[in-house]
């Protein structure tokens, strides 16, 4: 029986001669495997000349190998199955997937190939430039999609990475070519870039031998490093309308730069973002703008610490003649949460909810595999589901309030309307 | 798979119960066999804005105490209505059972209904609804859905027509709430690291005591055969050309439905047949003859097709994204065709292996957590029962070729078809605006 909550994840992690790691832990609930395979090569590693070169990677990534067609690849998945998952985020580029644990051996195995020695032939890449395309298409005619990569835009600006769209722009996709995928993947994946995570059905000594296997005789240097500049703090409030008079709701996305994730006031942080805008339905946002006004469906504040310092971003869908009262529930919330801070009740309430949720979050493989991996790219260490529970509990009313009066000023607030609306 | 304990208390209250120790963990899940198809004209969305109503106090916990009663517990908690049943569940650390069965109780027998939470709660569901019709995806089902289906209440969408939705009143709320919210029309599941008989004996402290009422007697129509294609098309501005195939399918309890379940996977990649997960993340589907029919070649950016079951006969759906610059003509005429073969030819031995291994691999994978495990029990009792979801397995794997040739001879015909079309219009650009 699983008694992981006790004794902790207790991970396995191993680092290979070439640099790569694994982590790896054994768990017995289904027989099935979750793998989760990421390289230092998210989005930031896009040229300003070619935004969206990392998106369209891993869109073609997965369509041929030196030793394998787009085919043999579609076979070996669905013979068994498996959807494999690219993911792309800022810093990381990630494969995904479950598969039954007699499986994991064959497609590790696959995945390594695929992120090792893609191929990326020309009539791959044309199929799946048409689907990027048309994502980006479907991006223009979504208020929420618009709302956010607008606000990203104007809180990092449109040349920084984070403020640039993740697919970038159809005349950019359309520009790339193979070779220059070839050369971004020759360039950003490297083993000292990779760290694979492996949870279910499979000895962790297993899983470490596949890794040494798969990955254990590549051999590239280090990428140079990226460097990601520090956003400047907003200096006035910002206000931007995306008339999307077609639709039939307006997406409002209000948000600020906030702190990094190895920020001494994060875990300060998170405790306020939960009594703000998450706690039950939407913390007190939720409470204003959806239970007391009835204005909103979803209304809800994220905060998304990252390398360098992410966003915080409050969202709300509302009809075109709520925006404005809706924004200034907003508004009234921050002001209140910043001057007379957060009730000794709500913080107690918010912490006693953040740690008693991590055993749903870790009931299953992928809920494990996705923590272990955040938690070793941000260098938590292995101990990490231990220790959280001690770090939420040292934050004190008074850091709670502080990170409220850091991270939320409505005079500095960068807020984007996307919908039926017009000035 | 695990053992589990079915009993049914002296009131009607069918309770499951299915110990799972792979986590400190227990899900709740209380079923209503009461959806959209239970209402008239002039109410429809009535059960979905009951099931709103149905998280805003109870005699028992005051409307300010309801944030947090899970939440203590590390929980979360939610509810969702569709065609033929209503449904709500907790999730949280195991020390929460008796809560959660509380919360259960309370809300079967107690529910408030304080009129300026009607009210607060109308204009919440008109914000889902439009926040839905912002995707073209949503319009063209909602017309597709009620195109296919003239007589049978399934046509019309769950969260109700807009003029329903500002009409309604707080009786006719509170009306639909007491008809439907008795033991006797409802199905209780816990799995999780409990004691069955632990569980069982809370079960009876907490809902021993409400009332049996009328059973619900449930109207509706058959949908007649359909006898000719149907078409629909919406012009709207947009960006992007959506496609949407409907034909008429078996119901969950109709010999067709497991053939039917391979036949899907064939064309559009296994999904499992857990609603509340399955259709989350795409199906392996690069092999999927739909896929390579349309996504391969370049004609449509996504391809998906969707079977659920359901208590009677409802839809299958294929849907096709167009790639941008594809000519609507084309992808329409490539996925009819590759729809078409299938109907004349029937599936090779290799694709049915295929099919089954796939099912079998989302089986397993849509029953990792309590919460999914709880979901299937109390999703197939309510829709049909549950040894459908105990023995799916065994009956996807029986399923053969001949079977899927009928289902695919009988089902993809041009008759029994409605094919819907969203096409975008270019609109007047407004532009952006930049100020205070």
């Amino acid at each position: 029986m699983a008694t992981s909550m006790q004794a902790g994840l207790a991970p396995r992690r191993a680092a290979l001669g070439n640099g790569a790691v694994v982590l790896a832990r054994q768990t017995r609930k289904t027989p099935a495997v979750a793998m989760q395979v990421a390289v230092r090569a998210g989005s930031v590693a896009d040229s300003l000349s070619a935004p969206g070169a990392i998106h369209l990677l891993s869109r073609v990534i997965d369509r041929g190998t030196a030793t394998r067609t787009a085919d043999q690849i579609a076979e070996e998945l669905d013979s068994r199955g498996i959807s494999l998952t690219l993911g792309v985020n800022r810093h990381q580029m990630s494969a995904s997937c479950t598969c039954l644990a007699e499986d994991f051996e064959d497609l590790f195995s696959l995945v390594g190939d695929i992120l090792r020695a893609p191929s990326i032939p020309e009539t791959e890449l044309a199929t799946r430039k048409g689907e990027v395309i048309t994502a980006i298409r479907q991006d223009q005619d979504n208020p929420a999609v618009r709302a956010v990569e607008s606000l990203m835009a104007m809180l990092y600006g449109a040349d920084h990475p984070y403020g640039r769209p993740l697919k970038g722009t159809i005349e950019s996709v359309e520009a790339l070519s193979a070779e220059q995928l070839r050369a971004l993947h020759a360039e950003r994946f490297a083993p000292a870039e990779l760290t694979a995570v492996v949870v279910g059905d499979v000895e962790a000594s297993r899983a470490v031998d596949a890794a040494e296997r798969v990955f254990g005789g590549w051999r590239a240097p280090r990428p140079r490093e990226i460097e990601v500049r520090r956003p400047a703090a907003a200096d006035a409030r910002r206000r931007l309308v995306v008339p999307m008079m077609n639709k039939a709701q307006a997406d409002i996305a209000y948000g600020f730069v906030s702190m990094s994730r190895s920020d001494p006031g994060y875990y300060a942080a998170v405790l306020m973002n939960n009594v703000l805008g998450q706690y039950a339905l939407g913390g007190r946002l939720g409470d204003n703008i959806r239970e007391r006004q009835g204005m909103a469906y979803y209304v809800s504040s994220v905060l998304d610490a990252n390398l360098i310092p992410g966003p915080f971003l409050i969202r709300a869908g509302v009809s075109a003649a709520n925006v404005d009262r809706a924004i200034a529930a907003i508004d009234n919330e921050l002001a209140q949460i910043r001057t007379e801070g957060l009730t000794a009740k709500e913080l107690a309430e918010s912490r006693q909810f953040v740690i008693g949720a991590m055993p749903r979050a870790l009931e299953t493989n992928a809920g494990i595999a996705s923590f272990l991996l955040s938690a070793e790219f941000f260098g938590l260490g292995l101990d990490y589901d231990l220790r959280l529970p001690g770090l939420l509990s040292a934050v004190t009313l008074d850091e709670a309030n502080e990170a409220a009066r850091r991270v939320l000023n409505p005079d500095r607030a960068s807020v984007v309307v996307a919908g039926p609306y017009q000035e | 798979m695990n053992l589990m304990r079915a009993t049914t208390l002296d009131n009607g209250l069918k309770v499951l119960v299915r110990e799972e120790h792979t986590a400190p963990l227990a899900s709740v899940w209380c079923w209503y066999k009461v959806g959209s198809r239970d209402e008239r004209p002039g109410q429809t969305g009535v059960s979905h804005w009951v099931e709103h109503m149905n998280f805003k106090g109870t005699e028992n916990i005051p409307r300010d105490q309801v944030k947090g009663i899970i939440e203590q517990f590390g929980g979360s908690w939610n509810g969702y209505t569709w065609i033929d049943q209503t449904t709500y569940l907790e999730t949280a650390t195991r020390d929460a059972l008796d809560r959660m069965l509380f919360i259960e109780a309370e809300r079967m027998a107690r529910c408030l209904y304080h009129p300026d939470d009607c009210e607060s709660e109308r204009t919440v569901i008109i914000s889902e609804l439009q926040g839905g019709e912002n995707d073209p995806d949503v319009l063209l089902d909602q017309e597709v859905t009620a195109t296919a289906l003239k007589a049978h209440p399934y046509r019309h969408p769950t969260i109700g027509w807009l003029s329903d939705l500002q009409t309604m009143t707080r009786d006719d709320l509170y009306g639909h709430y007491r008809r439907y919210y008795i033991p006797n029309n409802a199905t209780l599941v816990i799995v999780g690291d409990v004691d069955t008989d632990v569980a069982l004996r809370r079960v009876e402290h907490h809902f021993g005591g409400i009332p049996a009422g009328p059973a619900p007697i449930r109207h509706w129509t058959a949908e007649p055969e359909q006898t000719g294609e149907r078409r629909v098309t919406i012009r709207r501005e947009g960006t992007t050309a959506y496609l949407k195939v409907a034909y008429h399918a078996p119901a969950v309890g109709d010999p067709g439905f497991f053939p039917a379940l391979v036949l899907d996977a064939v064309l559009t990649g296994a999904k499992g047949v857990n609603l509340w997960s399955s259709f989350r993340g795409m199906p392996p589907q690069r092999q999927a003859r739909l896929y390579r029919a349309l996504v391969d070649r370049g004609l449509a950016s996504m391809i998906a097709g969707q079977l659920v079951p359901t208590a009677d006969p409802f839809l299958y759906a294929v849907s096709a994204t167009a790639t941008e610059g594809a000519a609507p003509a084309a992808v329409e005429s490539a996925l009819l065709q590759a729809l078409d073969e299938v109907r004349v030819s029937g599936i090779t031995p290799e694709e049915l292996a295929r099919a089954k291994t796939q099912l079998h691999a989302r089986f397993v994978f849509d029953n990792d957590s309590v919460t999914n495990i709880a979901h299937q029990l109390g999703y197939f009792e309510t829709i049909a029962e549950v040894d459908v979801f105990t023995s799916i397995e065994e009956r996807v794997q029986a399923v053969t070729l001949e079977a899927v040739s009928q289902i695919a001879a009988s089902m993809l015909t041009a008759a029994n078809r409605t094919v819907g079309w969203f096409e975008p219009v270019e609109g007047a650009v407004a532009p952006e605006t930049d100020g205070r």
